[in-house]
């Protein structure tokens, strides 16, 4: 029997890529051409896939932004606060361009630099295309990436092309100006501040326009959307359907963030964000139009190291000042090190072969499932160390890709200490809370204490499938639970919870 | 006549390209403005470019002192909401 993951008849929705292999059963890349194909390769923000291989890194070289958004505080920098616009140092195109010498060489798996704030790079148009240069120049085998709010792009196209940078993410939030007047309070444009919604209707026009020109040109296009509930989640389906229309080639659907010490004004206002499921719904629901971005952590915008990670840290520029680098060297270390990845990812691609069998018998009910990885791909991380789970479904169509899970503190206090008396629960609390939807986690090694809970929790543990690839873990793991006749969780139900 | 900014300026660097009369540079602590360079945009452009791109509420003063940009005139947030808001995570 043909298995039709993809068939409009499925009740699986479409969007999001398997665990292990883009190349497999419901590869969500399969239509696309080779040429788009071969640059979203080792791309962690374009390939869901790839993200468990490569790393990425921002610079911060562009303070200014033209617009401001109500979910944005131009305040703020920080070093302990994970999300986009937050930074701790500036950097000029000079000490930028260092520092991703720096971090190419002590982490040949970077792949990508990309310009995404704390502003917008178009409103910094000196500053970040100097960087750029910069590496072009000295660092042929990065890739160049940029991400803006779309306000500034048609008159920066040509710059954009000259500079061969392929791939762009705009943000768009909306394309109706009355729902723009309730995220954008002004745009600064044509010598002035425009307020409300006639500053969102040219910000609006200025993302399509931008939007066409980039695709015109061989420019790939990711747009990301905030979902901010009771403002612009009904309307998002149609932003996705007209992107794809124009040729944007991947959405990302994020969740508002927004705490009110933050001090933006969602924050402030009391605007919530989307529950996990709310969000998990609308980019199901986009997903029949889009390819769907699941795997975006929302970072920083000096960000370092694999999407899981922040490496930051490492590489201040106290610490740049004081590194040798020795590029032509590094260089082809980094191409050493980018075969081994690549001979990795074809084993594992031929280890998990499209499936032409169903999973379980139809009508098997799903299962979320939690892994823990450090990356490559594989179940590589103890249950104590993880930071954030990766979210998978198994159902007898197959394996799809869920999304990542945060958490703030990892259940282990250090390498090998385990936590004690009270923060032992309050942490597993945050974990389960994390993991409400999942019937098992399967991680490389899970610890007798947090075994117990999990279980007691509903959640079957399991340490059996360490350095498995993930995909081959979670159907093993799916198998398991069905043998086991597992209390199978109504999603939905427990989802609105 | 001329603007000033004051120590509330984030150092975001969006005004400085913009000014006509290239009075605006980076200062010891924040972006200062030369008072005898700046023409408030005058014959230049009807609206003064630092003040219609500062995203602080009050960074910016005008001749006389005054914030053109006053609390709540660019993020939206009524101004006591804001002060209640502060309040009540100071009091945490």
């Amino acid at each position: 029997m043909e298995l039709k993951v993809i068939a409009q008849d499925s009740p699986a929705p479409t969007g999001g890529c398997t665990s292990g292999a883009c190349g497999s059963s419901t590869d969500a890349m399969a239509h696309l051409p080779d040429h788009v194909r071969k640059k979203v390769h080792n791309h962690p923000c374009y390939s869901e896939e790839a993200h468990h291989h490569y790393a990425r890194m921002h610079v911060a070289v562009a303070p200014a932004c033209n617009i401001q958004c109500h979910y944005c505080n131009r305040k703020y920098d920080c070093a302990n606060e994970s999300r986009p616009g937050v930074v701790s140092e500036l950097l000029t195109p000079e000490q930028a361009s260092k520092k991703v010498l720096a971090v190419a060489s002590a982490i040949p798996q970077m792949t990508v630099l990309g310009v995404a704030g704390p502003g917008d790079p178009l409103a910094n148009p000196q500053r970040t295309f100097e960087t750029f240069r910069r590496i072009v120049d000295k660092a042929p085998d990065i890739k160049l990436c940029l991400s803006t709010n779309g306000l500034a792009l048609p008159e920066h196209i040509d710059e954009i092309v000259a500079l061969n940078v392929d791939h762009v993410t705009i943000t768009i939030n909306c394309v109706d100006p009355k729902i723009g007047a309730q995220i954008y309070p002004w745009v600064f444009w044509n010598h002035k501040r425009v307020m409300g919604a006639k500053g969102a209707k040219i910000l609006i026009k200025q993302q399509q326009r931008g939007l066409e020109m980039l695709v015109e040109r061989g420019i790939l296009v990711k747009v990301n959307s905030v979902m901010i509930p009771g403002v612009n989640d009904r309307h998002l389906e149609e932003v996705s359907k007209i992107v794809k229309t124009k040729g944007a080639f991947l959405h990302n659907v994020m969740p508002l963030i927004a705490e009110a010490e933050h001090g933006t004004f969602y924050g402030v206002m009391g605007q919530r964000g989307p529950t996990k499921q709310e969000l998990s719904d609308l980019q199901d629901a986009c997903a029949g139009d889009m390819n769907m971005m699941r795997h975006c952590r929302q970072c920083r915008a000096d960000a370092v190291g694999l999407l899981g990670e922040d490496r930051g840290q490492e590489f201040t520029m106290e610490k740049i000042e004081a590194m040798e680098v020795d590029y032509s060297a590094a260089m082809e270390r980094r191409a050493r090190v980018h075969e081994g990845i690549e001979a990795h990812r074809k084993t594992m691609a031929q280890a998990v072969q499209p499936t032409k069998e169903m999973l379980a018998p139809i009508g098997t009910p799903p299962a979320r499932i939690a892994v823990t990885t450090k990356g490559s791909g594989v179940v590589n991380e103890h249950f104590g160390h993880a930071k954030e789970f990766l979210i998978y479904e198994a159902s007898p169509e197959g394996v799809r890709f869920i999304g990542a899970r945060k958490i703030a503190n990892a259940y282990c206090v250090g390498p090998d200490v385990c936590p004690s008396g009270d923060d032992k629960g309050t942490v597993l609390d945050a974990i389960l809370a994390a993991l409400f939807d999942c019937s098992a986690v399967v991680s490389a090694k899970v610890g007798i204490e947090p075994w117990s809970r999990l279980e007691a929790a509903g959640v079957t543990p399991s340490g059996t499938y360490a350095m498995d690839d993930i995909e081959t873990a979670v159907r093993g793991m799916y198998g398991e639970l069905i043998e086991q006749g597992w209390a199978a969780k109504d999603l939905s139900v427990q989802a609105a919870g | 006549m001329a603007l000033s900014i004051i120590e509330s300026c984030v150092n975001c660097y969006a005004c400085e390209p913009l000014c006509p009369s290239d009075a605006i540079s980076m200062g010891e602590r924040h972006f200062r403005i030369d008072a005898k360079a700046c023409t408030e945009c005058d014959g230049d452009y009807a609206d003064p470019q630092c003040a219609s791109i500062c995203p602080i509420e009050g960074a910016i003063l005008d001749a006389s002192g005054q914030a053109i940009n006053p609390p709540g005139s660019l993020t939206g947030i009524p101004p006591h909401r804001l002060d209640a808001v502060e309040a009540e995570i100071r009091a945490r």
